[in-house]
């Protein structure tokens, strides 16, 4: 285990832990708050990994906006009692039995095939955004442009379903 | 920051925490009814496999992880916005939010 | 001369095609003339050709053309005119053109004339290809040919279901007997190379010896032929239920011509059952036993038509008899004087018919005597030439030929006369018997009209020859001796036995014996008349042809009916439906998996992906 980076270890537990809490919520909010208590966390994970960009980033977009996003939905939907009540209904053992075995199953798998050649060596280094900057628009030019047309597309479609649901709602 | 990078992490620990992490979210997808539940599945999931790329970059002290990440998280606004939109469509057609009522294609 | 030969055949042929093609067209005056003047032609030619071979003694040859040509075998179409084929020429024209005069009285105003007379004459031209083929392949299609006319005639009114069925029993049971022909015919052409007569035969006598096994073979397949088209035991069936045709028809075909073909074929191929006395000793006994059972049914029954019916297949079963102690020439004797009494009695029983509104139930004729003098002269003449009273009638002459011989053959002889002299005696008691019932008694139907002079004549014609016809072969015992008949045939048969020789003196004993038989059964009939001779149910079994027809429903018709049945689900249709049925439910169960839940879905791809994983890692 990580005994040599206790931020390591601490950001990882408390990430996996709010993790667990947020696919085991029956309110919504709830469940939100605790995704962004992961994010933050992780953001952690990435700072001690020598990723500061990757950490602002997370905080920003996946938890800035993102989860923004998603609170603004579910405000709108305006999830009451009668749904929390409804959720933990349709938690009942026999709906998780199936999935937890699978996830076990499958993080066997992975920790099996992940750790099994033994220990590699770290490179301790920090990127930070100078390099990230220099190889986006050398190497990686043409991925920065598709991702920006998936942006862009995703805000066209974004758009033109938003105009539908406020067609509808008159 | 520089100082938070003193011990370095060995990247068996952040493939082990990716794998924890994606399990979850794989669990929380097949076992939520709720379509709003299983899209942060999807994003638990998005995040744990952005978190094996930056580590596998950390690795090798090259910038490729953390690019990689950027383009998963560009996937991930594009996802959540158009997935939100649909659900707020669905919303508004059928007031439910339960993902098992769209069988319509049994059979 | 060769072209008269040709023509003779091809007149009645050339009429059929005219009537069938104009049936719609015609008028009946026209169809008479065509129908009836085909077959007179054709008889006036006859004649000529007759002449000409009794003549000069010399038979005429008329080759029409090559028919196969393979690398083993080859058949040519010949007629073949000689003293055999004479005979059957002249009473199949003579006989069929008294017989197309009289049905164009007797179907007048029904809706199928033209038809009538059209198969009518394809009959006569089928029948005469049969006796004038020189080739063994030729006289096949001319057999065929009668048993396609046979039943086309037979259910001539289609319209009863009950016709249809009589017509489909008659060529079923024919076929049974075609089929042991044909196959009889196959192994003598893949012996001989050729089925041309001359040449089979004489192949056959030089490389067969007499009784081994392949002659023997073939024989016995072609007396199946003969017994099937000739009605005799054990394929008679058809014959009584043939009688649902015209009147015309059962006395053409079912009486004079027709059912005469496996005599003529016997003696016609008489060369190769010397070879095979197994068969012959057969025919013999077929034609003993059919004679007896025949004319034991025919005391039962009701129906005029079909007294004549077992009355035909019983005085067949004397020809076969003939046949099987080598009388050939008093077989063919017995078949001309046959037709004869037994077209008149046809001819005449359907005069009565005509007169008293289609009636044909004896139990309901009675005292026609008084009303229809001329018809009870002739049907009297008639059953008195069947019946073979002594000296007067031609039956006689032509019966006593035929025990003569029997009972001067080895073997057998002796029974099959014995066979023959009871024979007799049921056939007088059957005849004289119905001749009373109809005609003497009280009056039950009333008939009507009058009988027209288009079935006088022919009546008269033939009252005539049955009376005389037999004088033209009277047996040297008797006096004065005749033997035009025996000369004729003798190039073809040979002298001997039954051909025109002198019988011994045990034999005119026997002869005695045989001419009071007869006279035994007509007193019997006489003292007897209005009575029942036996016992209801014996005559309900007697009546029913002695049981054969339920006999052959029970060995043949039910199981075949039971497989039918027992096929109808039909069980390679069965293997494809449980296929499908299995693919189907398949189909039903795999579709179980498509739920259209997404939650579903994405388990399966994670449990599928998880495989992969595992495959990858542990590899």
């Amino acid at each position: 285990m990580s005994g040599l980076n206790p931020l390591f270890t601490v950001a990882s537990i408390i990430a996996v832990a709010s993790t667990a809490m947020v696919i085991t919520r029956t309110v919504a909010v709830h469940a939100l708050l605790y995704l962004v208590v992961s994010l933050l966390a992780i953001a952690v994970i990435f700072a001690t990994l020598g990723a500061p960009f990757a950490a602002a980033l997370e905080i920003i977009i996946y938890a800035g906006a993102i989860m923004i996003l998603f609170i603004f939905v579910v405000m709108m939907l305006n999830l009451d009692r009668g749904d929390a009540a409804r959720e933990s209904r349709w938690l009942s053992p026999q709906s998780w039995a199936g999935p937890a075995i699978l996830a076990g199953l499958m993080v066997a798998e992975l920790i099996y095939g992940g750790l099994r050649d033994g220990g590699i060596g770290q490179a301790g280094l920090v990127v930070g955004p100078s390099a990230i900057g220099r190889e986006l628009y050398g190497p990686y030019i043409l991925a920065a442009e598709l991702a920006s047309m998936l942006l862009l597309a995703g805000l066209v479609s974004a758009y033109h379903l938003g105009r539908a649901i406020g067609a509808r709602q008159e | 920051m520089a100082s938070m990078a003193g011990t370095s992490v060995p990247l068996q620990d952040v493939i082990l925490l990716c794998a924890v992490l994606f399990a979850l979210g794989l669990a929380g997808l097949l076992m939520r009814r709720n379509m709003l539940f299983m899209l942060m599945s999807i994003e638990i999931m998005l995040n744990a496999t952005g978190l094996a790329f930056v580590g596998a970059g950390a690795r090798w002290g090259q910038a490729d992880g953390q690019i990689m990440f950027l383009l998963v998280l560009s996937l991930a606004a594009a996802e959540i916005s158009v997935g939100l939109a649909l659900i707020l469509l669905l919303q508004a057609r059928r007031p439910t939010l339960d993902a098992d009522t769209g069988n319509g294609l049994k059979g | 001369m060769h072209s008269l030969l040709i023509a003779v055949p091809l007149l009645p042929l050339l009429g059929a095609v005219v009537l069938m093609l104009g049936s719609l067209r015609l008028a009946p005056a026209a169809v008479r003339f065509v129908g009836i003047g085909s077959v007179g032609l054709s008889a006036f030619l006859a004649g000529l050709l007759a002449l000409h071979v009794t003549h000069a003694q010399m038979p005429v040859n008329a080759e029409l053309w090559q028919w196969i040509r393979l690398d083993g075998f080859d058949a040519t179409m010949r007629l073949h005119l000689d003293g055999l084929s004479v005979v059957m020429m002249l009473i199949i024209t003579a006989i069929g053109f008294l017989i197309h005069l009289y049905s164009g009285e007797y179907m007048a105003g029904d809706e199928g004339y033209a038809r009538f007379f059209a198969y009518l004459n394809l009959f006569i031209a089928a029948m005469l290809i049969l006796v004038l083929a020189d080739d063994l392949l030729l006289l096949y299609v001319g057999w065929e040919g009668v048993g396609l006319c046979s039943y086309l005639l037979i259910g001539f009114w289609w319209r009863e279901p009950e016709n249809g069925a009589a017509a489909r029993k008659a060529f079923i049971v024919t076929r049974i007997g075609d089929t042991a022909f044909i196959i009889g015919l196959l192994l003598l052409a893949a012996r001989f190379q050729t089925l041309s007569i001359a040449g089979a035969l004489h192949g056959a006598q030089g490389a067969w010896s007499a009784g081994s096994m392949w002659p023997t073979l073939v024989c016995f397949l072609l007396l199946g032929g003969a017994v099937g088209k000739s009605a005799q035991l054990p394929l008679q069936t058809w014959l009584p239920d043939a009688m649902a045709g015209p009147t015309p028809v059962s006395a053409l075909i079912h009486a004079a011509t027709m059912v005469t073909a496996g005599v003529y074929l016997i003696a016609r191929t008489h060369a190769l059952f010397l070879l095979a006395p197994a068969a012959l000793g057969a025919t013999g006994l077929i034609g003993a036993a059919t004679l007896l059972i025949a004319a034991v049914a025919a005391l039962a029954q009701t129906d005029i038509k079909r007294v004549l019916a077992y009355s035909t297949i019983s005085q067949i079963g004397y020809m076969f008899l003939a046949l099987g102690v080598h009388a050939w020439t008093g077989a063919i004797f017995h078949l001309a004087t046959h037709a004869f009494f037994k077209a008149l009695l046809f001819l005449t029983a359907g005069a009565i018919i005509l007169r008293l509104h289609h009636e044909q139930d004896m139990r309901r004729m009675g005292g026609l005597a008084r009303t229809m003098p001329g018809i009870f002269a002739c049907f009297l003449i008639g059953s008195a030439s069947l019946a073979a009273l002594p000296m007067v009638t031609a039956g006689f002459y032509s019966k006593e030929t035929i025990l003569g011989a029997a009972w001067e053959d080895g073997g057998f002889g002796k029974l099959l006369w014995c066979a023959g002299v009871a024979g007799a005696f049921l056939t007088a008691l059957y005849i004289f018997r119905a001749t009373f019932s109809v005609f003497l008694g009280d009056l039950r139907s009333e008939p009507h009209g009058r009988t027209g002079s288009r079935i006088a004549i022919p009546l008269a014609v033939l009252a005539v020859l049955a009376l005389v016809g037999g004088f033209m072969q009277i047996p040297r015992g008797l006096g004065m001796s005749v033997s035009l008949l025996s000369r004729t045939l003798s190039p073809v048969f040979g002298t001997g036995a039954g051909n025109g020789e002198v019988p011994g003196a045990g034999a005119l004993g026997a002869m005695l014996v045989a001419s009071l038989a007869p006279l035994a059964g007509l007193l019997l009939a006489w003292t007897s008349r209005g009575e029942a001779l036996v016992p209801a149910h014996w005559a309900t079994f007697m009546r029913s042809g002695l049981g054969f027809d339920a006999l052959y429903a029970r060995l043949f018709v039910a199981p075949f009916d039971w497989l039918v049945h027992a096929l109808r689900p039909d069980g390679f249709d069965l293997l494809f439906d449980r296929l499908a049925q299995a693919m189907i439910r398949l189909h039903g169960l795999l579709s179980l998996s498509q739920t259209g839940r997404v939650r579903w879905y994405a388990g399966w791809v994670a449990a599928g992906s998880l495989a992969a994983l595992t495959i990858a890692v542990l590899s």
